[in-house]
């Protein structure tokens, strides 16, 4: 397949910054305009690496959804018991990211935007640059991972 | 969802303070009217009297790399000095050039057209014998059209050898403001 050349930053960033706010608000509220900068300082740090400009939307929404997840885990209080009993009240999303650690990135990202931050099929499509069947599927095949590999321990 | 401004700025601040731009350009008023002008990190890269960052931007990014971004900040200096310019207050520009991408002749002319005093003028035939190339009179005009620094590098205080003046890619409108604001030329 013949390469799609990359465009200037400048176009980049104008292209998608609403939506990726937009997307950010949604995982995030308030924190969402840190979170802002963040996605779009790293693109810009991984700019120079990329090789073809096509999925770029993919790229960024990839991006944010990360930031937003790390962002998340960061703000769960640390407390020095692991006891997850403890930890009720805690938003969901703050428990889901570990527990999906060792799923694939796509089915991890899927499970945790639709069960710990209750995003909609379409916009987890959106998200991992993906149909919305795709995302569909890739949350089934992430929860029945982990289904199984709760059975196992 | 609008991006507010100031999250806009904030973004495009930091950018260019972590050093992370190609080029960082701007869009900046003069007498002369709107001048587009970008930086690089090795210096100033561009400035252009088509002010629209749309005729600009893909080019830029092909030549010096993709991160290509509106950052006002990195091109304050050069924005300041242009004022002072203006005012009558500056008669020399200290500035880095970035003219990595002018070869051989070319850039050893923009090199002796930097030394052209304010005030006054010099020839194509003059220049190009300063270049070390006597009869390349022609080609100067060519590199004096293509400049990528005008105004900065004076390609207005060029003129022709009876006196004329020539032209500007600029507009000639723009080359006699330019020579009146410096005296060289009767108003």
């Amino acid at each position: 397949m013949e390469r799609v050349r990359i465009p200037p930053f400048e176009r980049f960033y104008e292209e998608h910054r609403e939506e990726v706010l937009r997307h950010l608000r949604r995982l995030l509220g308030a924190g969402a305009e840190d979170a802002f900068q963040e996605t779009f300082l790293r693109a810009l740090r991984a700019y120079p690496d990329l090789r073809d400009g096509r999925h770029l939307r993919a790229w960024v929404f990839t991006i944010a959804t990360r930031i937003a997840i790390d962002e998340s885990r960061r703000q769960r209080p640390r407390g020095d018991l692991p006891d997850l009993a403890a930890e009720d009240g805690l938003p969901p999303h703050a428990e889901l990211g570990p527990l999906t650690d060792d799923l694939p990135p796509k089915e991890r990202a899927a499970v945790v935007l639709r069960y710990g931050f209750d995003l909609p099929y379409d916009e987890i499509a959106t998200a991992l640059g993906s149909s919305e069947d795709a995302a569909r599927q890739a949350t089934s095949s992430g929860v029945r991972r982990l289904r199984e590999r709760s059975k196992k321990t | 969802m609008k991006v507010s401004p100031e999250l806009d700025n904030r973004f495009r601040e930091s950018a260019a303070a972590e050093g992370l731009l190609d080029v960082a350009y701007d869009v900046v008023d003069s007498p002369v009217g709107e001048l587009f002008v970008g930086v690089s990190d090795h210096g100033l890269c561009v400035i252009s009297y088509e002010s629209d960052p749309e005729r600009h931007v893909e080019q830029l990014a092909r030549r010096f790399g993709a991160r290509v971004l509106r950052s006002p900040r990195p091109v304050d200096q050069v924005n300041r000095q242009l004022d002072e310019y203006f005012d009558g207050k500056r008669r020399r520009f200290d500035l880095d050039v970035d003219l990595r991408l002018t070869r051989d002749f070319g850039r050893a002319v923009l090199k002796e057209l930097a030394e052209v005093p304010f005030g006054e003028v010099t020839t194509y035939g003059a220049l190009a014998a300063r270049a070390g190339k006597p009869r390349a009179a022609r080609a100067v005009g060519t590199i004096m059209n293509r400049n990528p620094l005008p105004i900065v590098l004076p390609c207005h205080r060029v003129v022709g050898s009876n006196g004329s003046l020539v032209g500007y890619a600029g507009g000639l409108e723009r080359k006699q403001l330019l020579l009146k604001l410096e005296g060289a030329l009767l108003a």
